[in-house]
């Protein structure tokens, strides 16, 4: 334990005291409005992406688990390439589509929803980078999804089957809200993986938060206290996220055990004694 | 009368083990029948053919007159579409060994699911109907509990009143009691007695001799995929005519 404090408080005073971390620059920059742009940029792609992976990613998991051969194959290749190929790459493939296809018609993979447009003012760096994030996001929680559907017992299936429902809608009222317990842990995990992937769309020049770092310190050259400013917003996001997690899964868990965990501040109460009215 | 079940020489393998090895029974309207049997020798599959859980390989088997899960056009055969299935599913009723209720909603929300999500009630009137079933069943103080909090016998309870809440013309009872504790076995039983007296008609796979003796109308004694042995209970249990059921009979009275 000593030795514990001992290091730490080495850490913080080297870093505290050592100049060229220029902690008065990161004070400078923390809050300044290209900061606060890339930032909220960040988030964006970060949200969008992941209701974009979740979603698709629902769907090709209940397509994997189809007893039409057709249905399954399909999920299973859109699985094979998006987890097959780096994120980057699939990026930068999305950036310069429009050297592939210059007029493009958009639609959900096997689906209808028909967009005639030309590709170089529909495919906008934010666009690209959605499209990026999001579809390579849709074959990680496929995979997700796939593990919660499996992990709900099959008499779960039979007895709704039993009073009637069909295979989507067992899916949707049974299996998949049971699924969740499984699903959110992991989700949590790639949220959070999102949150720090989206920094590699700075290569297709998309200004979130680390790109727009990047723009400062090209003209003035204080790389370090920039990088920190970016690496604190990361960390304070991640943060709230891990806060929403608990409180997500507390959610899910429902019905599950008899007693649900308690949050921090039903355990602070307890630890002070404070005894709350039923 | 037309039986509510007539199942002529049905077939069901499972890969190369072949379960049902040719079943014909009739279950008449209003009937209480029990079936009994080994572990293995096919009742629980045979009842889950009944509904279309499993799809028989051959043979043919009519609920209230009409084919499980095929139509007949000609001198073939055709399988429903699943939303027909469905359709089907919703007028027989199963209750199974291990409850399977739905953990992550409370009694209440578990008999009232079916009826919102597959007959479209609303929700209100689903809940009021799902209150008046649970008090049919004795746990009018039990609509707020989720599955987890509840003992096995309450929660099969919860399982009964979840498929009577469908308002079924056929109950099938996949061994109702056997995941139970004994003390607990006597009153999912009585909710059954309650219901055999309304005039239900069911066919209850169980290891309870007494229940069988003493509620069923037929009782159907089952070994190696076939009907070994059918008739009255009284009867069979105390005058057994075929060796099988005499050896069967003689390890579990």
């Amino acid at each position: 334990m000593a030795v514990v404090l001992i290091v730490a408080a080495g850490l913080v005073s080297s870093a505290v005291g050592n100049p060229r971390f220029q902690w008065s620059v990161v004070g400078d920059f923390f809050f300044s409005q290209q900061v606060l742009h890339g930032l909220v940029l960040t988030i964006e792609l970060t949200v969008i992406s992941m209701v974009v992976g979740i979603a698709l990613g629902t769907v090709l998991a209940v397509m994997r688990l189809a007893p039409n051969p057709m249905v399954t194959g399909g999920s299973w290749f859109y699985i094979w390439l998006f987890r097959g190929t780096p994120l980057l790459v699939q990026l930068l493939f999305w950036n310069f589509i429009s050297a592939l296809y210059p007029k493009i018609t958009l639609g959900i993979p096997f689906g209808p929803d028909i967009v005639h447009a030309s590709a170089n003012s529909l495919i906008t760096p934010f666009v690209a980078a959605i499209l990026g994030l999001g579809l390579n996001e849709a074959a990680y929680m496929a995979e997700i999804v796939r593990a919660g559907i499996l992990s709900v017992e099959e008499g779960q299936t039979d007895a709704a089957q039993a009073l009637g429902m069909t295979r989507i809608k067992t899916m949707r009222r049974v299996v998949l809200p049971q699924a969740m317990r499984v699903i959110i842990p992991p989700t949590g995990n790639e949220t959070i993986s999102m949150l720090k992937n989206t920094a590699l769309v700075s290569v297709i020049a998309s200004t979130d938060l680390l790109y727009s770092v990047q723009l400062i310190y090209s003209q003035n050259f204080k790389q370090i206290p920039l990088l920190i400013v970016a690496s604190l917003w990361y960390l304070i996001l991640t943060t709230i996220l891990s806060i929403g997690q608990f409180y997500v899964e507390r959610r899910f868990g429902r019905g599950s055990s008899r007693e649900l965990p308690p949050t921090p501040l039903q355990r602070l109460r307890r630890r002070l004694g404070v005894r709350h009215a039923v | 009368m037309d039986p509510m079940v007539k199942s002529e020489g049905v077939c069901k393998s499972f890969g190369r083990l072949e379960v049902l090895k040719g079943v014909s029974l009739e279950v008449k309207p209003g009937e209480v029948m029990c079936v009994l049997g080994p572990s293995g020798s096919g009742k629980s599959t045979f009842l889950r053919c009944i509904n279309h859980l499993e799809k028989i390989n051959s043979g043919r088997l009519y609920v209230d007159g009409e084919l499980v899960g095929y139509r007949e056009a000609g001198d073939k055969l055709h399988e429903l579409r699943e939303k027909e299935v469905a359709e089907k599913r919703a007028e027989i009723g199963m209750v199974f060994q291990r409850f399977n209720l739905f953990p992550h909603l409370t009694a209440l929300e578990n008999v009232a699911e079916a009826p919102i999500q597959v007959k479209g009630l609303d929700r209100k009137e689903a809940l009021a109907l799902g209150r008046e079933q649970l008090d049919h069943v004795g746990l009018g103080d039990k609509h707020a509990a989720y599955p987890s909090q509840l003992s096995g016998g309450q929660q099969q309870r919860v399982a009964i009143a979840r498929a009577l809440a469908m308002r079924p013309k056929l109950m099938l009872f996949d061994e109702p009691t056997s995941a139970l504790d004994p003390e607990l076995v006597g009153e999912v039983l009585d909710a059954m007695r309650i219901l055999a007296k309304e005039g239900m008609t069911m066919v209850v796979v169980t290891h309870e001799i007494g229940f069988a003796r003493e509620v069923g109308d037929t009782l159907v004694f089952m070994d190696d995929g076939v009907v070994v042995e059918t008739g009255d209970p009284a009867e069979v249990l105390s005058n057994p005519r075929q060796e099988r059921t005499k050896s069967f009979l003689s390890k579990v009275l």
